[in-house]
């Protein structure tokens, strides 16, 4: 598939925002004492930022934006509808926080909407993930690891943002350490995830042959001989996107490198250094952060440019 | 709205006979100009006179060579358009409910009015049925000509798809699929009509006909045919002395 | 606003595509015309909506396409709004090929044009050239050559496939090509040869899916399966230029198993005629006649010489007779069976050349005697044959044959076709019932009645067209040392029975003065600057060459007729710009190129759909008002006041060839109750246009077969003019006239070649067919050059027109050069590779795909897709000239030099046919294959040879 860099870069963006709002919301829930308001308020300010980048940018790049309100109403067949509507609607609970944290009013409505925040965090980020999990026609997509994916991904950007913007605000923070300890646990989770996926789509059979998509295998081994069209067209453009295998494999190991291994080296040097010397843990976690949102932005443009659509069966390999 | 009808009796579609196509592209052309400057149009064309020509069409003509297990190799022509699926993921995963499965002949249709261009019912088609043109902003497909086969103010005979109407070779064949007697149903049924991609399970209305067998080495052996008794060692000529004949 | 949203959303929900409309009509107006996109002219429905050509549709009711409509077809709208369109005369402003134009008015135009043809006119006719590409509108322009008086003038037959109609005519007095067709309806077995779209385009396509419907096996016989050949039950990939030896290995396992309808042969064909044998004499292979000058036979009745002709004898096939006068003779069957007979044309010894394996070929001869035989047709109808006698049944044998450029685009073409015509008359198949069947108003005599045009009458006019059929040696147009007399060189010693000229002959011998300069090129509808010409880059530079010495341009004036900015455009000093279909009236005649099928004879005509939005005319127009500004007889009154200053519309309707016979068939007399023959109609369009713009006149039941000897046929064809007698047509197995040449050629005769061209006369006017591999002394070195180049049409492209088609080009913007995967092994060149092609005289630089379906030792491409930078408004940047590529640079226009130095056209010995398909070549490396970009290069050592 051709990867859109806009679509990439918001899907990683919002991600990680998504990731931060869900944190935020299970700590204001559940262990509100360990942050500041000021650090609530950046850290909520900011996701909600993030997400709504995402948000905005995928209006903008639709063929029609001015329409785009009319993408709420399909939540009974349509991902994307759903996806639409839990990311709006999770903006709802970002308010009521938000406005809980600044009028610093009823503890238990915080603690509802912040639940209500995390848990539609949650849901945003598996619709997204189901918009590709459930295209058939795109055999690398309709995968069972796709949905936890995303949402660990969303949640090793989310842990490390977190840290980022708390510790700005705070650099001498005490966090509470099952927090610090999720980002070097998500980074060895999802580098097993990511792993076991590849592996996953480089054996899996094919989902369709030239031969099942023609019919003609009835008869024997099918080539294309000629083309509809000689140069590109709309689906060639879209869907036929070829990556290189050699690269694919450099790319990915660049991936697992940024995502994984050094998030977990320094999330975890953070993790350790933090009480000591607060400084060097904040440059771990900048460390930490940069890589892993390169990995994932990395991670999902392969996601993207490895991806194969059925539809191209049709046409067969050319060389241009 | 996106959610699919109920199955509907009436599946109307298309039958392609692979035996006969000759992969002149009329179909796809007949296409493209009824619908160019039609309620579904235009069908945008971008470099028209220059690099990279690139537009909308409904329909494209691919053509296949076949390396026959134990038969002669063949060519096969290859038209590809909407197939009308009866359960295509191209409506269900539509968020705004502009691409959409009528429920009263199973027509699968884009009301563009809805379509906001976010490509993903292009995404969910395993055939290519539809394209997107960024001049337009919404994307577009085969409407089985809806807008012809209904159509009042046409004569009888008009009323069927444009690219039916202008196959050269009668290669296209427009009817009712979920009338099993219909001329069509029997045409698949005596010829063994099938599915494209069955594993993805959109269940295709279209059906496309297989090429006959063929009848490379058929009929008289290489033997002479027939009650060929005589003995041909000597020259002919001195045979056909005596032929007596009149004129 | 969420809620508002949510509310409309609902409501939208509820209202699924609010604005579909099921009923809405096409458009406000719809006319009926000719399709013009190709020269199948196909019936149109063209439907208007404010004024601009909304949808074009085919007519059902249209004898040719029945309502189908092809890719072209479809896409004339386009074409009509072509930016390539142009729109004003234009006059030559910079050099010549520059592309240099000022654009002029009418009026200034055609000033000029009558003074430079005026000029000619009054000192040597000749001196003007006037041929036509398309041939389009032949019944006028070859009508108004005759009248300027120039026998320098033919359409575009020459380089397209003379062969298949000459072959033909001088074998059967009709052909393959349009003027005859398989019988869709009846056949059970076709064999084509070389087929891959032809002029009957549509019609051929609705017949094929018929016989496949029908059950009936199709083979193709062809070097590359695509189209027709895809969906043929049998593929045959033979090596080009070989189909000589299939064919004559065909025929020989026929005789050998007496699968030969003999009654055939002697009720309709000469096999029985008494062929002279006197080796060295003045006689020798001519027919043995009576007093009266009747070809006699033998009756073994009565043991005696009889008129061959006569009926209700006993004619002998085989056999040696002594005739009254003590000379011997034998029937033409039996010469004919010695020289099939021979090992030469044993399946074993062909196999290997034509790359069919013998058994193949048994195989294939056996199928078709077996269905040719055992599974006749009894068609119960019943008929009366030309000599009055009753049959109450048609016998058919259903095998079909049909071929076309593959076997004419080769210098052997004309006797490989004639070669194809005698194994369908050993089989009885043609026009037989699932046989061949002519289309009327072929039948024509063998061969057609009409010589070519040698002498001016007292008013300068020709004293026949410029083109006919030569019947015998004194015949030819050549002066009195017989050398070439027309500027092609057609009817002359070099190409004799050349009845469609040779456009493609006509640049070089006017650039190299050969045998005389001429004054002007007056080319119409022919993109001569490019895919029309071989050597396309030379042709281009003698079209711009100046004469050293005087500084003048070696060919002085060129006017050139175009409707789009072709390559031609640019190498023109004035250009008149032509109209596009939709907007002019045209006519396509019985007299011109026919659109009658074999059940009836048919007619039609364009008329104007769309009012003209540019300063363009109709070429009939500007050639009518030319005629009438040079008071061409036939043009202007007694008063010298122009006869047609309503144009062609009026010619159409009130010009009459002979009394009462005129362009149009239908609806002619006062009246409009007349057929063919009647006085002018002034109503005659309007009945057309209220007709769908197309006449027909059905053939009689009783007439449908066996149209040669057919009394009621005969009579119906003469009622409509078509035929002057009704006297059977002998069907020619055994050709006496090229007999006569071959006599000439051995110094008998009034008229004798020149000295140098007696071997190649005897040789090639051999009165039985016969495979050559070369037209020439010196074979092209095929070791050097191991590969056989070819093209074939695109079905949705027109030659060059195509390309500034935007949904056209959407299909192919550029062409690849296809080989078998095999072959590509063999010449190390992997599938995508940019390759050189290179012949003697130029190489080209390619991409090349493997392609399955491509006979091994075969490489072919899409023609005429490759364009010139500049031509046809398309960008710089076009894939068409910086991928895609035309075969034509390599292909050379003549023929390698003879032992003594002299270089023949290119083309078929007999008849002229440009020899497309004859080209050989290699393939050689580039540096760096994956690197894009078409190039054409010269090969020194052999540029400049060619002057
Ligand atoms: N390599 C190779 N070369 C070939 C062939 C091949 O098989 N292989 N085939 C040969 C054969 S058979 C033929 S017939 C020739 C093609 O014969 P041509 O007739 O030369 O081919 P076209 O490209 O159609 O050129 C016709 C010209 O007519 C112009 N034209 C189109 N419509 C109109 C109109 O309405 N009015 C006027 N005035 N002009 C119009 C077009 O713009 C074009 O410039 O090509 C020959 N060249
Ligand atoms: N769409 C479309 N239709 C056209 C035209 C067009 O340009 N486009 N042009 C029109 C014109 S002007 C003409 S003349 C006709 C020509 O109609 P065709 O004769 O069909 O023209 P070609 O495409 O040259 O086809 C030649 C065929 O012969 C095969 N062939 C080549 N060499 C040999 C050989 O030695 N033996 C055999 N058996 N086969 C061989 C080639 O592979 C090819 O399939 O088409 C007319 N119709
Ligand atoms: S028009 Fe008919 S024959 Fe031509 S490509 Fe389409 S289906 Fe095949
Ligand atoms: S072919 Fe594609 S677009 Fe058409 S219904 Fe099936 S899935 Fe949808
Ligand atoms: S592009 Fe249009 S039709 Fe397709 S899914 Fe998006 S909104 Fe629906
Ligand atoms: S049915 Fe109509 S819209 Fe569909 S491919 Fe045919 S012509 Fe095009
Ligand atoms: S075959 Fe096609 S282009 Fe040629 S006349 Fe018929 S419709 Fe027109
Ligand atoms: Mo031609």
């Amino acid at each position: 598939m051709h990867p859109a860099l806009s679509v990439i870069f918001f899907t990683v963006v919002s991600g990680c925002g998504y990731g931060v709002l869900c944190l935020l919301g299970i700590s204001l829930a559940f262990d509100a004492a360990s942050l500041s308001r000021t650090q609530a308020l950046v850290v909520l300010g900011a996701g909600a930022a993030m997400a709504a980048a995402g948000l905005t940018s995928s209006t903008l790049h639709l063929g029609q934006p001015l329409r785009a309100w009319r993408a709420f109403s399909q939540w009974r067949s349509s991902w994307l509808s759903r996806e639409g509507i839990a990311a709006l609607a999770s903006f709802v609970p970002i308010a009521v926080v938000g406005a809980c944290l600044w009028f610093g009013c009823a503890d238990a409505t915080l603690r509802i909407a912040a639940m209500l925040l995390a848990a539609l965090t949650v849901v945003t980020v598996g619709c997204t993930a189901q918009i590709y999990a459930t295209l058939k026609t795109i055999p690398a997509w309709h995968d069972a690891r796709v949905l936890p994916g995303y949402w660990l991904f969303a949640l090793l950007g989310g842990a490390l943002w977190w840290q980022l913007l708390c510790r700005i605000v705070d650099p001498a923070w005490a966090s509470p350490r099952w927090l610090l300890a999720l980002a070097p646990l998500a980074a060895i989770a999802s580098t097993l995830l990511k792993h076991g996926y590849w592996r996953a789509v480089d054996t899996a059979p094919a989902a369709a042959t030239i031969e099942s998509a023609t019919g003609l295998g009835l008869f024997g081994a099918v080539h294309s001989a000629e083309r509809p069209h000689t140069e590109a067209n709309y689906l060639t453009n879209e869907m036929g996107y070829v990556l290189a295998r050699k690269h694919a494999a450099r790319l990915r190991a660049l991936a697992l490198i940024l995502f994984g291994a050094l998030p977990l080296l320094l999330g975890t040097i953070a993790l350790w250094l933090d009480d000591g010397s607060p400084v060097t843990a904040l440059l771990c976690v900048v460390g930490a952060t940069a890589a892993a949102t390169a990995g994932i932005f990395v991670e999902r443009w392969l996601f993207f440019a490895e991806a194969k659509h059925v539809v191209m069966l049709f046409y067969g390999p050319q060389r241009d | 709205m996106t959610s699919l009808p109920a199955p509907a009796m009436k599946k109307l579609g298309l039958v392609i006979d692979l035996d006969i196509c000759v992969g002149c592209h009329a179909c796809a052309v007949a296409c493209k100009e009824w619908n160019e400057d039609g309620q579904f149009g235009p069908l945008p064309d971008e470099n028209a006179y220059a690099k990279d020509p690139l537009g909308v069409w409904f329909n494209r003509v691919h053509t296949y060579d076949v390396e026959a297990a134990h038969a002669a190799p063949l060519t096969v022509h290859f038209p590809r358009s909407c197939l009308h699926c009866e359960t295509p993921d191209c409506v269900t995963v539509c968020p705004t409910g502009a691409s959409y499965k009528r429920a009263e002949d199973g027509i699968v249709l884009v009301d563009e009015d809805k379509c906001i261009g976010c490509k993903l019912c292009s995404w969910a088609c395993p055939y290519g049925a539809r394209e997107y043109s960024a001049k337009r902003g919404v994307m577009q497909k085969c409407t089985l000509c809806v807008d012809r086969i209904y159509n009042e103010s046409f004569e009888e005979i008009d009323r069927q798809p444009a690219c039916v109407m202008a196959c050269p070779t009668r290669a296209r064949h427009f009817g009712d699929l979920g009338d099993a007697d219909s001329a069509v149903s029997r045409l698949v049924a005596a010829r063994g009509g099938y599915d494209l991609m069955p594993e993805m399970g959109y269940k295709p209305v279209n059906k496309y006909l297989p090429p006959r067998p063929r009848r490379d080495a058929c009929g008289a052996s290489e033997a002479p045919p027939a009650a060929e008794a005589a003995d041909f060692s000597g020259a002919p000529l001195l045979r056909w002395l005596d032929k007596l004949l009149s004129r | 606003m969420w809620i508002g949203a949510a509310v409309h959303v609902g409501y939208h929900v509820r209202m699924p595509h609010a604005k579909l409309r099921l009923n809405e009509p096409v458009g406000d107006e719809v006319k009926t015309t000719t399709c013009y996109m190709c020269a199948c002219r196909c019936g149109i429905k063209v439907h208007l909506k404010g004024g601009r050509v909304r949808y074009i549709q085919g007519n059902a009711s249209h004898p040719v396409n029945k309502g189908v409509l092809c890719a072209k077809g479809s896409a004339g709208i386009m074409q009509h709004y072509s930016p390539a369109r142009l729109s004003k005369p234009l006059l030559r402003v910079g050099e010549r090929g520059a592309g240099e134009f000022r654009e002029i008015e009418w009026d200034e135009a055609l000033a000029l044009a009558t003074k430079w043809l005026g000029d000619i006119r009054a000192t040597n006719p000749d001196k003007l050239a006037f041929f036509t590409g398309r041939d389009q509108s032949q019944a006028l322009t070859s009508w108004w050559a005759q009248q300027f008086g120039t026998i320098n003038y033919a359409a575009h037959g020459g380089f397209c496939s003379v062969n298949m109609a000459a072959a033909g005519m001088y074998t059967l007095g009709g052909s393959f090509w349009e003027f005859g067709e398989p019988d869709w309806e009846r056949s059970k077995y076709l064999l084509m040869f070389g087929v891959a779209e032809d002029h009957d385009s549509n019609p051929i396509k609705l017949g094929l899916s018929k016989l496949k419907a029908h059950g009936a096996k199709i083979v193709a016989v062809n070097p590359v399966r695509t189209g027709y050949a895809a969906i043929a039950d049998e593929w045959i990939g033979i090596t080009p230029g070989t189909d000589g030896l299939f064919v004559g290995a065909l025929i020989r396992e026929l005789l050998l198993h007496d699968h030969v309808d003999f009654d055939y042969l002697v009720k309709y064909t000469n096999a029985h005629y008494l062929i002279v044998r006197n080796p060295g004499g003045a006689d020798d292979g001519l027919f043995a006649r009576d007093a009266q000058g009747e070809p006699l036979c033998w009756d073994k009745r009565v043991c005696a010489a009889r008129a061959a002709c006569a009926i209700d004898i006993s004619p002998a096939i085989a056999g040696e007779f002594t005739l009254e006068d003590g000379r011997s003779a034998v029937p033409a069957f039996q010469l004919l069976a010695e020289r099939f007979l021979a090992e030469e044309y044993a399946a074993g010894t062909v196999a290997s050349a034509c790359g069919v394996d013998a058994s193949t070929i048994r195989r294939i001869a056996a199928e078709i005697a077996d269905v040719a035989f055992n599974q006749a047709i009894r068609l119960p109808q019943r008929w009366t044959d030309a000599w009055g006698r009753e049959h109450i049944e048609m016998i058919g044998r259903p095998v079909a044959m049909h071929a076309m450029r593959g076997i004419s685009a080769h210098a052997n073409g004309f006797h490989t076709c004639r070669m194809l015509h005698v194994l369908q008359l050993l089989l009885g198949a043609i026009d037989t019932p699932g046989s061949f069947r002519y289309q009327p108003p072929y039948p024509k005599p063998v061969p057609p009645a009409n010589r070519p045009g040698r002498t001016r009458r007292e008013n300068g006019s020709l004293d026949a067209a410029p083109l006919g059929y030569v019947h015998a040696p004194e015949e030819l147009v050549v002066d009195a040392q017989g050398r070439p007399r027309r500027i092609d060189k057609a009817f002359s010693w070099e190409h004799p029975l050349a009845a469609h000229g040779m456009l493609q002959s006509v640049i070089r011998n006017a650039w190299a003065g050969d045998p005389y300069p001429i004054d002007t090129l007056f080319l119409f509808m022919a993109n001569m600057g490019w895919n029309s010409s071989m050597n396309t880059r030379e042709t281009r530079r003698m079209l711009c060459d100046r004469d050293a010495t005087t500084g003048e341009y070696k060919i002085p004036h060129f006017i050139y007729v175009d409707a789009y900015h072709s390559e031609t455009v640019d190498c023109a000093d004035l250009v008149l710009p032509d109209t596009t279909y939709l907007e002019r009236h045209d006519c396509i005649s019985l007299l011109d190129r026919p659109i009658s099928d074999a059940d009836g004879a048919s007619d039609a005509i364009r008329q104007p759909v769309v009012p003209l939005d540019r300063d363009v005319r109709p070429f009939q127009d500007v050639l009518i008002d030319l005629g009438a500004r040079l008071k061409l007889p036939g043009l202007v009154d007694e008063h010298a006041a122009a006869k047609y200053p309503g144009g062609f519309a009026q010619y159409m309707v009130e010009h009459e060839r002979a009394p009462g016979v005129g362009l149009l068939a239908g609806w002619r007399g006062r009246g409009g109750d007349e057929q063919a023959v009647g006085e002018p109609n002034p109503d005659q369009l309007d009945a057309y246009k209220r007709h769908d713009c197309h006449w027909e006149a059905r053939v009689p039941d009783a007439a449908r077969y066996y149209k040669m000897a057919n009394r009621d046929y005969l009579n119906w064809a003469r009622s409509l003019g078509f035929l002057a007698s009704t006297d059977a047509i002998v069907l020619e197995l055994y050709s006496e006239r090229l007999q006569k040449f071959r006599l000439a050629a051995a110094g008998h005769g009034v008229a004798q070649p020149p000295a140098r061209e007696r071997a190649r006369v005897a040789r090639f006017f051999d009165p039985l067919p016969f495979f050559h591999a070369d037209a020439n002394d010196v074979a092209i070195d095929r070791d050097r050059y191991p590969l056989a180049a070819i093209t074939q049409r695109p079905m949705f492209m027109y030659h060059s027109w195509g390309s500034q088609n935007a949904w056209l080009r959407q299909i192919s913007a550029r062409n690849f050069l296809y080989l078998h995967p095999d072959t590509a092994r063999d010449h190390g060149v992997a599938d995508g590779d940019w390759v050189w092609v290179e012949s003697a005289h130029a190489r080209i630089r390619v991409q090349a795909r493997h392609h399955a379906g491509t006979a091994v030792g075969v490489v072919w491409t899409w023609n005429a897709i490759g364009k010139r930078d500049g031509a046809w408004k398309l960008a710089k940047d076009a894939p068409e000239h910086t991928r895609g590529f035309l075969l034509n640079h390599v292909i050379d226009d003549l023929l390698p030099s003879r032992a003594d130095g002299y270089r023949y056209a290119n083309a078929d010995p007999v008849t002229g046919q440009a020899a497309w398909f004859d080209l050989r070549v290699r393939l050689v490396h580039d540096a760096e294959p994956g690197v894009a970009g078409h190039r054409i290069e010269t090969i020194p050592a052999v540029a400049g040879h060619a002057a």
